[in-house]
């Protein structure tokens, strides 16, 4: 295959892969979305290997490490849980990573690589490498750090170094620095100093990066390093001067810029303040003040709840991080589908900030078979609140949290959430009255037609859907 | 020593009501009291001794007897003279007392020395007293009982019908005071089929109308009537004058006309004048829930029923009375729910806690002395005195763009950045870049506009196909294996076969796992 053959397949590849994106508008059209893009990879692959950059001999080795990789990445994706997707999804985003930096390497000590370049060229082809491996590495340690945290491994609270941004700033202060020795280094042997020194501290920074950011920020985090994902890769399609590389990396990377800020909005918080890491940093000590909720709290049992879910024409359930953690989405269907049987209307209200990535939740009853026409958006469904009969919040907290409306000195104040306590009844599914991620007092559970159900909350459902099918 | 709960008979003529029922006389012995219950108390509704005894009651035929041996006394209506004389000192008398209406049987109640909890003096506000409204579980009797009194006296059909010989209207009722008897008659009409309207001077009461499937009708006046404690207060003469027009408008329209409108300490409001009743149609009935304290209608006479220019005018004061059976069985559940708070021990003792918001507002008189009114209740706010909704949630939908359009300055600055940027990589980047820049630039526009488009409930396989498609960096590994040999230059082959088998490994994994994960994941999403 000749290079303008090669090209002309990358180019078609290309629109394969924004076609892929496109397709995921909607889910009916998703699918085949999906299938553009296992051809566009195919056709790129193809193109490269059989392409004039590389000749018979690398074939086998080829072969044998795309069998390796292919079989762990299928297997991965067999068995892994639907609700530890998080964890995979941030796994990879680390492979991403650790692939970028180990080309960015390659590419170094490959003299025949930057044999065409002079002068300014030259320079700006080991500054793109330098950059490359940069990103690359911050993504890889911020990923394995963010997957660590998903799953369970390092705690979830943030950790926060004393005096962390002067760090930061020292750390990036010295990359510059060592970016100057590396461009001046005369000889291959002066130059791979430099940027192991470097890829070090992008390493600590990542690490440094995740560490800082919390629980419910998780979203933010994740999204973000699927942008720098992209950004890797394009960072690698300029030291290739491959334009494949450069345009899915680019799209790849506003992808996940887009999600990030999406999911910012969604929590009414700066993107800096959340990369700046933990909760209220930018607005002072969390306000503990503001109006004590009045009222009490009133708890129900699984019977009475079963009775209010019976009786009622119209519910909306809120799930939250809590079904996930629990693992109650399998009940949750099960109860719909018993509700919906009975002629009772039960629909979904999703926040975008639901769960430890963005669209967790939708994931999560999908692989329960719930119907995706009844799951909603948070704009969808606000407004039939009030028309609502009984809105059941399950492990969620901080996004029903009506403080966000009402009271403005809330640290939480403008954030939008899902207004569950306009309808006739809510259910509050919770372990015990602790506050949410945001340490801020929630006055919906102190509200007159509120009621809370305290309990694991798969252990409290499997309890409601055997009272209703009695 | 558990305390024996008394139950006289109640004296009251007409009265048929009892203050406590079978049921609940299970639930207070559980509690540890004794229950004694006057002979003949429950007959009037339908409770009969045998019924009391069984459930654990001791009957016993004398008055005086009973009060005697009772430490604590359940009653309905407010004691007679005679009653007050058998009260003695240290003895509880929990019932309705209407202190305000009623001094002179305060000053007799206190000179016997007793205790008495005023049910109808309950702090309504406290979410907590609830349970304990007897006030509201009687006036939701009042209002379902004033449709069937209507419905009795109406000579048609509530509910519209098409039948074989022709087509019948549906009656129209109006009710004037949407408080718990207003809406309990808009439940009860609504549910027979009527076309209901209502007013209320509360202007927060018209979604709770629409809501049971009402139909709220406004004043042309703007005044808002809310008196606090959720009761309404006294309009401006101005508001008044455009309410009798709304009132003779609907008065020549309605079939049937409920009023409850009344307002604390004050004569009930004159709301239906003598020319209004005599505009509406004959056959028309009005029900005036306000007879006590004179009536919401000029031609209403307390507590009967008469007929004036072709119109039923209702004017029974005893409604509650008048569905015995149940009346009883909610304010004993009232009853009941009260002596659970009083006696939080379990022992059959109670304890009249004056620090209890709820109790305290409640006591009216303890032992001997006069502790009624109450000092004001803190209560929080009402949600109505707010400051206007503090922060609009930030509108943003998806979309291109999604979001508020940037402000003028951030554009500047942001164009301002760009240029800059844009300008020393002009003046100082090869050509060769230059055409890859474009490359990126272009690409990052498309995928910002593909991106937006993306629906949020697949934003989690719009990350794991991104993460597929990131493998793409699989290529620059693929072309560093074995790249055709360059004339004299001297390669690390084997690091670099090394690295490159590593990076192509790593990102098979992703390339695989990350398709067949997202197609497992699209699979599951089904209507």
């Amino acid at each position: 295959m000749s290079q303008s053959l090669a090209s002309v397949a990358y180019i078609g590849a290309t629109i394969l892969f924004v076609l892929s994106l496109g397709g995921l508008s909607n889910p009916e059209t998703s699918r085949r979305g999906n299938l553009f893009g296992i051809i566009g990879m195919t056709i790129a692959v193809l193109a490269t290997v059989l392409g004039p950059r590389v000749t018979a001999a690398g074939i086998p080795w080829i072969v044998a490490a795309m069998v390796a990789g292919g079989g762990i990445g299928l297997y991965a994706a067999r068995t892994v849980q639907m609700t530890q997707m998080p964890e995979l999804v941030a796994l990879m985003h680390s492979l991403v990573g650790l692939a970028a930096m180990l080309v960015g390497f390659a590419t170094y000590i490959d003299p025949s690589a930057s044999a065409e370049f002079k002068g300014a060229a030259k320079a700006i082809h080991e500054m793109e490498i330098y950059v490359g491996i940069l990103i690359g590495a911050v993504t890889f340690s911020g990923s394995v750090i963010a997957f660590g945290k998903l799953s369970g491994k390092i705690g979830g609270k943030p950790l926060l170094v004393p005096a962390r941004h002067w760090l930061n700033l020292a750390g990036l202060l010295v990359v510059i620095y060592f970016g100057r020795e590396f461009l001046r280094a005369e000889s291959m042997a002066d130059g791979v100093k430099p940027l192991i020194v470097m890829t070090v501290i992008a390493l600590l920074f990542g690490i440094h990066m995740v560490m800082a950011i919390g629980g419910a920020d998780m979203p933010v985090v994740v999204s973000m390093l699927n942008s720098y994902s992209g950004w890797a890769a394009a960072a690698t399609g300029f030291m290739l001067s491959n334009d494949l590389l450069i345009v899915v990396g680019a799209l790849v990377g506003s992808s996940g810029a887009i999600l990030s800020y999406i999911m910012c909005n969604a929590m009414n918080r700066n993107f800096i303040s959340v990369i700046a890491g933990g909760f209220g940093t930018s607005g002072g000590t969390p306000v503990a003040a503001g109006a004590q909720p009045a009222g009490e709290v009133v708890a129900i049992n699984a019977l009475e709840t079963a009775e209010l879910l019976r009786e009622a024409k119209n519910v909306i359930i809120v799930p939250g991080y809590g079904m996930a953690v629990a693992q109650a989405q399998h009940t949750v269907f099960e109860i719909t589908r018993h509700l919906r049987e009975k002629g009772v209307q039960v629909r979904f209200g999703i926040h975008p900030v639901a769960g430890r990535m963005p669209g967790h939740m939708n994931v999560l009853l999908a692989e329960a078979k719930v119907p995706y026409d009844i799951v909603m958006e948070m704009d969808e469904i606000n407004e039939d609140f009030p028309a609502t009969d009984v809105a059941m919040v399950i492990g969620a907290n901080d996004i029903v949290n009506p403080a966000a409306q009402d009271d403005p000195t809330s640290p939480i104040a403008g954030m939008p959430v899902l207004e569950v306590w306009k309808a006739k009844n809510s259910i509050v599914m919770k372990r015990s009255m602790a506050s949410g991620y945001a340490g801020v007092d929630n006055p919906l559970f102190y509200k007159d037609n509120n009621r809370m159900l305290f309990g694991d909350a798969k252990k409290m459902l499997d309890e409601v859907l055997g009272a209703l099918k009695v | 020593m558990p305390q024996v709960i008394g139950v006289p008979r109640e004296t009251f003529a007409g009265e048929k009501r009892v203050a406590t029922v079978p049921e609940v006389v299970e639930k207070l012995v559980k509690l540890g009291f004794k229950v004694a219950v006057q002979s003949g108390a429950g007959d009037a509704a339908n409770f009969s001794d045998e019924a009391y005894t069984a459930a654990g009651a001791q009957i016993i035929a004398d008055v005086p007897a009973l009060w005697a041996t009772s430490d604590i006394v359940f009653k309905v209506r407010a004691p007679s003279g005679d009653e007050v004389g058998l009260l003695r000192e240290g003895q509880t008398l929990i019932s309705f007392i209407w202190p305000a209406q009623n001094p002179a049987l305060m000053q007799q109640l206190a000179a016997r020395k007793a205790t008495v909890l005023a049910i109808d003096s309950l702090p309504r506000m406290l979410s907590r007293a609830q349970k304990m409204d007897a006030l509201t579980s009687m006036a939701s009797i009042t209002g379902y009982r004033a449709v069937i009194e209507a419905a009795n006296a109406f000579g048609r059909f509530f509910n519209g019908q098409i039948t074989a010989a022709g087509k019948i209207p549906p009656a129209k009722v109006f009710i004037a005071g949407v408080g718990v008897a207003g809406l309990a008659a808009m439940g009860t009409a609504v549910g027979l089929g009527a076309i209901v309207r209502a007013n209320d001077t509360r202007s927060e009461v018209a979604d709770q109308v629409v809501s049971m499937g009402g139909e709220f009708i406004k004043v042309d006046y703007e005044e808002e009537g809310s008196g606090g404690g959720g009761y309404a207060k006294v309009m401006s003469e101005g508001f008044q004058k455009a309410q009798r027009e709304m009132y003779a408008k609907q008065a020549r329209e309605v079939d049937i006309i409920i009023t409850t409108a009344l307002i604390p300490g004050k004569p009930a409001p004159r709301l239906i004048t003598a020319e209004m009743v005599q505009s509406m149609k004959p056959g028309s009935v009005i029900v005036d829930l306000a007879g006590e304290q004179g009536g919401n209608c000029e031609l209403t006479e307390p507590g009967k029923v008469t007929v004036k220019h072709g119109v039923t005018i209702i004017g029974y004061t005893d409604l509650p009375s008048r569905l015995a059976k149940q009346s009883s069985t909610l304010y004993a559940t009232n009853l009941f729910r009260l002596t659970e708070e009083l006696c939080k021990t379990k022992d059959g003792v109670i304890n009249v806690n004056m620090d209890d918001d709820a109790i305290r507002g409640l006591t009216v008189i303890k032992e001997g002395a006069v502790t009624w009114p109450p000092p004001p209740l803190k209560l929080p706010a009402p949600a109505a005195a707010k400051p206007a909704a503090a922060v609009p949630a930030a509108k943003k939908g998806h979309g291109h763009g999604g979001g508020a359009p940037m402000s003028g300055n951030a554009l500047a600055i942001m164009f301002g950045v760009a240029a800059a940027l844009f300008w020393f990589i002009g003046a100082y980047a090869p050509a060769d870049f230059l055409g890859h820049f474009t490359v990126f630039v272009l690409a990052c526009f498309v995928g910002y506009m593909v991106v937006w488009n993306v629906t949020p409930a697949l934003h989690t396989p719009l990350m794991s196909v991104t993460n597929a498609i990131s493998s793409i960096i699989a290529i620059g590994a693929l072309v560093q294996i074995a790249p055709p040999a360059v004339a004299g230059l001297s390669r690390p082959d084997d690091w670099i076969r090394w690295l490159a088998v590593a990076g192509i490994a790593l990102t098979a994994v992703n390339m695989f796992g990350g398709f067949a994960v997202t197609q497992r994941m699209l699979a599951m999403f089904r209507k």
